[in-house]
């Protein structure tokens, strides 16, 4: 369950990119390969957890699992391939480069910016 | 640039609200510890190996006969990390090295701020090689960067020989992978260590795998041979690189590749 330990390295980043200018964090999208070593579904149940007292609170998240891609270098041809068989999809050979798959990424934050608060607050 | 963390920041947003685009690896932080781990590693011409397995697949006892035929050579440390108790750092101990125990307590795996402080307890000055011995684990470890020069897994044969295929983040890491336990082989007959080098294989990892047993003393020789080598391999590059980040060249893969 290292899932909680790579939410809180999130929420970190969130506050470092968002932290000055954002009064709540309404949304994440991050981008998670299957050779990321990361589970979506425990990232997205772990989430809620670490964002509790922080600036991320209440926002929701949103996972774009990616393919695995691989490229052969005998024959050069693409291929999704599954995560356990990056082998060549037309010669069948296992010399291949992974071009996609292995990515754990923070996409995008949309965040209220903090003038909004000001206004809100004198409301 | 966004300061902090060196990943791509673009702004857009409308009067009351903002969406960021970043495009940075999550776990920056943990690449960022790992990275100055490399750089104490490499002034010091220290080689790190990071030893992954599940837990009881054999990497203390592995350790205990490989500590033994290198002490003649090369000045070795080990850093252990386990759940609970330091009863292997004793064991190492027994055998004239100094160890360093990290619990973790109820973490599953080390991660590159935990190994930067343990190092605060090795005399690396004085040292040659330092063997991480992470928490038996065969998923969350894989995931995090230590600042190692070389990632070695360990799978013994009573696991079954299709455990690359389930543990693909982990296997695909390896630069080594070491079938354990192979004095076993004549009671276990249905692991086939073709058919685990074909899994290694399957996940385009050109890693050479090697069967033995540090019980029985089974073919450590080429274990010996391959640590030797890469122990020369990296040391060249320590010696002949002002750019001490060898093995972290390529940002996307946060493992170092096989050079």
């Amino acid at each position: 369950m290292h899932e909680l330990a790579i939410c809180q390295a999130l929420i970190a980043q969130i506050e470092d990119i968002a932290g000055q200018r954002a009064s709540r964090v309404r949304h994440v999208c991050l981008g998670v390969g299957p050779l990321s070593g990361v589970e979506p579904r425990l990232l997205e149940n772990a989430y809620p957890l670490v964002c509790a007292g922080t600036i991320a609170e209440g926002s929701q998240i949103e996972i774009e699992e990616t393919d695995v891609r691989v490229r052969c270098r005998v024959c050069g041809a693409e291929a999704i391939v599954a995560p356990n068989r990056l082998l060549c999809g037309t010669c069948g050979d296992w010399h291949t480069d992974l071009l996609a798959g292995d990515e754990l990424l923070l996409l995008r934050i949309e965040f209220e910016t903090r003038e909004d608060a000001v206004e809100a607050s004198h409301v | 640039m966004c300061e902090t963390c060196g990943c791509t920041v673009t702004q857009t947003g409308t009067e009351d609200a903002a969406t960021v685009e970043v495009m940075g690896r999550l776990l920056n932080a943990n690449d960022r510890v790992a990275a100055h781990n490399r750089d104490h590693f490499n002034s010091h011409r220290v080689v790190a190996f990071n030893l992954m397995s599940s837990p009881g697949a054999g990497k203390t006892a592995l350790l205990e006969a490989t500590i033994d035929a290198l002490k003649a050579d090369f000045r070795v440390a080990v850093i252990e990390g386990d759940l609970e108790t330091d009863n292997d750092a004793r064991r190492i101990r027994a055998h004239g090295v100094p160890a360093v125990q990290i619990t973790t307590g109820s973490a599953c795996h080390l991660d590159a701020r935990m190994i930067h402080d343990a190092l605060h307890d090795l005399p690396l000055s004085q040292l040659d090689i330092v063997f991480i011995e992470n928490v038996g684990n065969l998923v969350c470890p894989a995931s995090f960067d230590l600042g190692q020069h070389r990632n070695v897994v360990l799978l013994s044969m009573t696991e079954g020989d299709d455990k690359p295929a389930k543990y693909p983040v982990m296997f695909r890491a390896a630069d080594l992978v070491l079938l354990t336990k192979m004095d076993l082989s004549p009671v276990m007959d249905d692991f086939d260590p073709l058919r685990a080098e074909k899994a290694v294989r399957d996940l385009a990892n050109a890693a050479p795998v090697i069967p033995l047993s540090a019980r029985k003393a089974m073919n450590l020789e080429a274990w010996d041979a391959w640590l030797r080598a890469e122990v020369a391999r990296i040391r060249t590059l320590q010696d002949t690189t002002s750019e001490p980040h060898e093995a972290h060249h390529n940002g996307h893969h946060h493992h170092p590749a096989v050079a």
